[in-house]
C-alpha cells in the first residue's frame, strides 16, 4: 500500500479562530494527506502526546493568539522528549521578527496570512522525512 | 529500537510504529504480527457504529471514560473516510477526545479508510490486534459514518453497538436491513430530542419481528452524551452482551469463526499473489488476446490457466 503522508493540525492555546486551519487542513486533504484535525485550545502536552499516538510526518501549529513565542517551541521540545523526529511548521499571525527565533527553536518554516496553500504544500512534499 | 519487546511493554512509541508499519503494509509489518500474536485474544472489542453525526465520537469518549473509572485500560482506534478523489483525508474524530489523550490508561488512533467501503480500513482488524498484545483490556473501533450497509464491524469486534438519534426516518427505516441488524445493544443518543418514544417504540416493533432463535435480546438504551446521560447504563448493557457471550459459550464460538476467516482471507490474499506471479508474462497475454478476438472463451481460458498453475 502506497505510504501517505500524516499531518497533525493543531492549534496550541487559548486562541478559538480556527478558519485558518480548517482551510489549510482541507487543502492538505485535497492534496492527498492525511489530516488528523484535533481542534482548538489545546496545550502542549496534548499536541505532543496525539503527534506521538498518530504517528504523524509533520506538525503544523496554528496560532493567532501571540503566544507562538513560548508554544510553538515547548511543542516543540515536548516531541523530542518522546522520541519524535517531526517536521514542525507554524502559521498564523507571527511578526517576521520572531521568525528567526521560531526557527531556531525548531519550527522548520513559517507560513503567515496570505501564503497560497499550494506553497504550504510544495514545501511539506519537498521536506517531509 | 526492539519494537515488539517494547510493545508488549506498552510502549506508546512502539504501539505507534508498530501501527503505521502494518497500516503502510512495510517490510517487518508480517514479523511484528507474527511475533505479538500469541500475546492476543485477551482485549474485548467494541463496535461503535452508526450514521455520520449520531454522537459517536462523543459517546466513545464517555464511555471510554466510564470504563477507565471501572479500572479498564482502553484503546481506540477512530476512522474516517479517505478521499476517493485525491485519498487524502481529514480525520476528526480526536476532537471529541481531548480530554482522554493525556489519560496514560488510554491509546486513540485515527485511521482512514484508505478504499474500503464496509465502514473501516482494511488494516483495523490488525491494528486491533497491536492495542490487544499492547495489554488494553478494551479495544474500541468507531467506524465511519455508516448509512445502511457497511457491516464490516461484525466480522471484528464482540459487541457491535449501533448509534442511532431520533427523527432520520419513518418506521420502515426499521425493517430495512443493514446496520439495524446488528446491533448487539442499540444507543439512541441525543434522547433529550423529539421523536425519542417514537424510535424506540420502532426499534422495539422490529426486534419483535425478529425471527431469529438466539438468546440475546438487543437492548435499546437512551443517551444524552454530551450531557454525560445514561452512559453508565450503557456500559452496564454492553458488559451484560459480554457475561452473556461468555456464559453461553458463543464467545468462543464467535471468535474462532473470525480466526477461520482470517485464515482463509489471507490464505486467498496469497493465492492471489502466487497466482499473479505464475500468470504473468507473455503467454497469458496472448491467452488474454485470443479471448479478445473471440477466438477462445474466457471459461476455457481460466481452466487451462488452472490445469497449468496446479500441476
Amino acid at each position: 500500500m502506497e505510504k501517505r503522508i500524516r499531518v497533525l493540525v493543531a492549534k496550541p492555546g487559548l486562541d478559538g479562530h480556527d478558519r485558518g486551519a480548517k482551510v489549510v487542513a482541507r487543502a492538505l486533504r485535497d492534496a492527498g494527506f492525511e489530516v488528523i484535525y484535533t481542534g482548538i485550545r489545546l496545550t502542549p502536552e496534548q499536541i505532543s502526546e496525539a503527534a506521538l499516538q498518530e504517528d504523524v510526518n509533520v506538525v503544523a501549529l496554528s496560532l493567532l493568539s501571540g503566544a507562538h513565542n513560548t508554544l510553538f517551541p515547548r511543542i516543540v521540545e515536548m516531541m523530542k522528549a518522546k522520541g519524535l523526529d517531526v517536521l514542525t511548521i507554524g502559521g498564523g499571525v507571527i511578526p517576521d521578527a520572531d521568525i528567526p527565533g521560531l526557527k531556531a527553536a525548531g519550527i522548520a518554516e513559517v507560513f503567515t496570512p496570505g501564503t497560497p496553500t499550494e506553497k504550504i504544500i510544495e514545501y511539506i512534499k519537498a521536506n517531509v522525512k | 529500537m526492539d519494537i515488539v519487546a517494547e510493545l508488549l511493554n506498552g510502549s506508546k512509541l512502539a504501539i505507534s510504529r508498530a501501527i503505521t508499519t502494518v497500516e503502510n503494509e512495510y517490510d517487518e509489518a508480517t514479523e511484528i504480527m507474527q511475533k505479538i500474536y500469541p500475546n492476543t485474544g485477551k482485549a474485548y472489542v467494541i463496535g461503535i457504529t452508526g450514521p455520520p453525526g449520531a454522537g459517536k465520537s462523543t459517546l466513545t469518549d464517555k464511555i471510554t471514560k466510564e470504563y477507565r473509572s471501572r479500572g479498564k485500560s482502553v484503546g481506540i482506534i477512530a476512522v474516517d473516510p479517505s478521499s476517493p478523489f485525491s485519498g487524502g483525508a481529514i480525520l476528526g474524530d480526536r476532537i471529541r477526545m481531548n480530554e482522554l489523550t493525556m489519560d496514560d490508561g488510554v491509546f486513540i488512533r485515527s485511521m482512514a479508510t484508505r478504499g474500503s467501503l464496509g465502514g473501516m480500513s482494511r488494516k483495523t482488524a490488525e491494528v486491533v490486534k497491536i492495542l490487544d498484545a499492547a495489554g488494553k483490556d478494551i479495544v474500541i473501533i468507531e467506524t465511519v459514518g455508516v448509512g445502511q450497509s457497511e457491516v464490516d464491524i461484525v466480522k471484528t469486534a464482540d459487541t457491535t453497538l449501533v448509534v442511532l438519534v431520533p427523527g432520520l426516518g419513518d418506521d420502515i427505516q426499521a425493517i430495512k436491513a443493514g446496520i439495524l441488524e446488528i446491533g448487539d445493544v442499540f444507543a439512541i443518543n441525543k434522547a433529550d430530542r423529539e421523536g425519542v418514544e417514537r424510535l424506540n417504540l420502532e426499534m422495539e416493533m422490529m426486534l419483535d419481528l425478529d425471527q431469529s432463535e438466539t438468546a440475546w435480546r438487543p437492548k435499546i438504551m437512551r443517551t444524552v452524551a454530551s450531557q454525560n446521560q445514561g452512559v453508565v447504563e450503557l456500559v452496564d448493557a454492553i458488559e451484560d452482551h459480554s457475561t452473556f457471550l461468555t456464559q453461553s459459550g458463543m464467545l468462543e464460538k464467535h471468535r474462532f469463526e473470525r480466526t477461520r476467516n482470517e485464515i482463509l482471507a489471507m490464505l486467498d490474499e496469497a493465492i492471489k499473489i502466487y497466482l499473479m506471479k505464475k500468470v504473468a508474462g507473455s503467454k497469458f497475454e496472448s491467452l488474454t488476446t485470443e479471448v479478445n478476438e473471440r477466438k477462445n472463451d474466457p471459461y476455457s481460458a481460466v481452466k487451462s490457466v488452472l490445469s497449468e498453475v496446479l500441476k
